[in-house]
């Protein structure tokens, strides 16, 4: 099992949710998040005055996954989220010790789906 | 305290004798038109006072049904529409509208208030009165065109529809001279020269820009509305109260007399029309959505005034309320109509409150006017008259449509062959707020759109 943590640009959610539904994995949790890596932030201005916004918005992506749905999940958030821009984002893969089915008291690769 | 009592009793006598001595000694009075000239004074500044805050309530209302990415963008709009529209007015507008007549079609004289000294108090008090009417129509188009407009093509449409297309419309109806005005065409407050001439630029814009991205989703061939949740419902109703409001002067003001004895009807007219567009509103929504849908009723409200605005001098308070009621039918009918069926999509239901309700209370003059109270053209069709009104009515709602439609489609198609009318897909899908403007309207708020 493993957790896949995705940073991405907010406006390209609606097309990796698109891309995720195509390659049939329905579920994910998204949070806003705020970040900086080598886009190194923005300008915008505030009464001729600028402003240096290097935290940028960014939405994260969290979906959990038993092991042959792993590269299908990348698949389809690369396919979703890629531009070629600076900016586009990165995606964390972290082995998944253990999930329980709150409702059920499921564990493991039964609780995942 | 006895002493202070006699003061002021001393002091209440003199102030009763005094007036007297006064104008005995200069034998002046005070005339009826002297009490009409300054009452009338009043009564327009501050009526287009209340007129102007409704840009407030136009701003409120957009912003509130839009997306927070956009929220810079729709309000640099409403400010920059008047501001832009009342230069526009001034230097040819004005002149256009009530310079005198050329057949009966647009003023040829008065551009750049160039006005004789021994008219000058006069026009300006109609001048300030007119340009919030002006700015009213240009308004309008923004909640049409919301989240896809370049700023920059947006302004050069407001200096077209308020130097231009409403000045001309407004000449036809407004002015003595006017034809449709020759022929009785009644529209007391502007439910067509004000409203539907907005509402059919925003229908214009809506068109020839398309639909903002994900609006439309074609499923297995069938093409799919998408709802864009509006970001701020609380600021929405806010611009609804504040735009009805601004209506008292909208309305009660167009007596364009301060000691008319009409300015009490009228309120309440207006009043009875916008109530009866809201609760109509509500409940054909209640019914077909299963709930009582927030800014459909909204929506409700000020299809009851667009529609009230036209008949609101001409006819009873009860004919006010069946024009509200089917003012706010026909508000969510048309909303839906336009977004399900013909797909245009208008992110406020600008076309539909302002276009549509424009034309049903032009027509309702020519079914509900009182034969006592409508003073050019005759009464309506089911107070006793014939069909002569509505006939009269319906000219010039079918002019006014063409006109607007040729000039504003003319403008934004040239707009949009010199490819300057729509933002880049990426710039829609950040927002307009950071792209065109590089600002943030919720600046340290972790408020962001991901739609």
């Amino acid at each position: 099992m493993k957790l896949i943590t995705a940073y991405i640009q907010p406006h390209k959610l609606n097309d990796v949710k698109q891309k995720l539904f195509e390659a049939e994995i329905y579920k994910i949790s998204v949070t806003n998040a705020l970040g900086c890596g080598q886009q190194m932030g923005y300008t915008e201005k505030f009464r001729g005055v600028d402003i240096e916004v290097n935290l940028l918005k960014k939405i994260r992506i969290e979906i959990a996954v038993n092991d042959d749905f792993v590269k299908k999940t990348i698949k389809a958030i690369i396919d979703g989220a890629h531009t070629g821009e600076i900016g586009d984002g990165k995606i964390f893969i972290t082995p998944l010790e253990e999930v329980v089915r709150i409702r059920t008291n499921e564990t493991g690769t039964v609780a995942i789906g | 305290m006895k002493k202070r009592a006699l003061t002021v009793l001393v002091v209440l006598l003199s102030l009763m004798v005094f007036p007297a001595i006064v104008s005995a000694q200069e034998a002046e009075y005070v005339t009826k038109a002297d009490l009409d000239g300054i009452t009338t004074m009043l009564w327009l500044v501050v009526a287009g006072a209340l007129v102007f805050l409704m840009q407030a309530g136009f701003a409120m209302v957009e912003v509130g049904l839009t997306r927070s990415k956009n929220a810079v963008n729709i309000l640099m709009k409403n400010l920059m529409d008047f501001a832009v529209g009342a230069l526009a007015f001034f230097a040819v507008g004005w002149g256009l509208m009530y310079g005198a007549s050329s057949g009966g079609w647009f003023g040829t004289s008065e551009f750049f208030l160039n006005i004789p000294t021994e008219e000058w108090a006069n026009k300006m008090r109609d001048w300030f009165f007119q340009v919030v009417f002006a700015a009213t129509a240009a308004t309008i188009v923004s909640g049409a065109v919301a989240e896809r407009i370049k700023f920059g093509s947006y302004l050069i449409y407001s200096v077209f529809i308020s130097a231009i297309v409403y000045p001309v419309a407004g000449h036809w109806i407004w002015n003595a001279e006017g034809f449709l005005a020759v022929k009785g065409f009644h529209d007391f407050a502007g439910s067509t020269v004000v409203h539907s001439v907005g509402g059919w630029a925003a229908l214009v814009g809506a068109v020839v820009l398309g639909p903002r991205l994900g609006k439309y989703v074609k499923v297995d061939g069938k093409i799919i509305s998408k709802a864009f949740p509006g970001h701020n419902l609380t600021l929405a109703a806010l611009g609804v109260f504040i735009l009805w409001f601004g209506w008292y002067g909208f309305n009660a003001g167009s007596t364009l007399n301060g000691s008319s004895a009409d300015i009490g009807h009228i309120a309440v007219t207006t009043t009875l029309g916008a109530s009866a567009g809201a609760v109509a509103a509500m409940i054909l929504s209640w019914i077909w959505f299963k709930k009582p849908d927030v800014s459909m009723t909204m929506n409700g409200a000020l299809a009851g005034l667009v529609s009230i605005t036209a008949p609101t001098f001409a006819v009873s308070p009860t004919s006010a309320i069946i024009i509200g009621l089917i003012g706010g039918i026909l508000v969510v009918l048309s909303v839906e109509f336009f977004d399900k069926v013909l797909h245009i999509d208008d992110p406020v239901g600008a076309i539909s409150v302002h276009g549509i309700c424009g034309v049903w209370g032009t027509l309702a003059v020519g079914l509900f006017a009182e034969p006592d109270r409508i003073r050019q053209g005759t009464a309506g069709l089911f107070m006793g008259g014939d069909a002569t009104q509505l006939g009269v009515q319906a000219l010039g709602v079918g002019m006014v449509f063409g006109w607007v439609v040729v000039t504003m489609g003319a403008v934004f198609l040239l707009l949009k062959a010199v490819k300057f009318l729509r933002v880049s897909k990426k710039e829609e899908q950040q927002g307009l707020d950071i792209n065109e403007h590089g600002a943030d309207a919720y600046h340290g708020f972790q408020i962001f759109s991901n739609m």
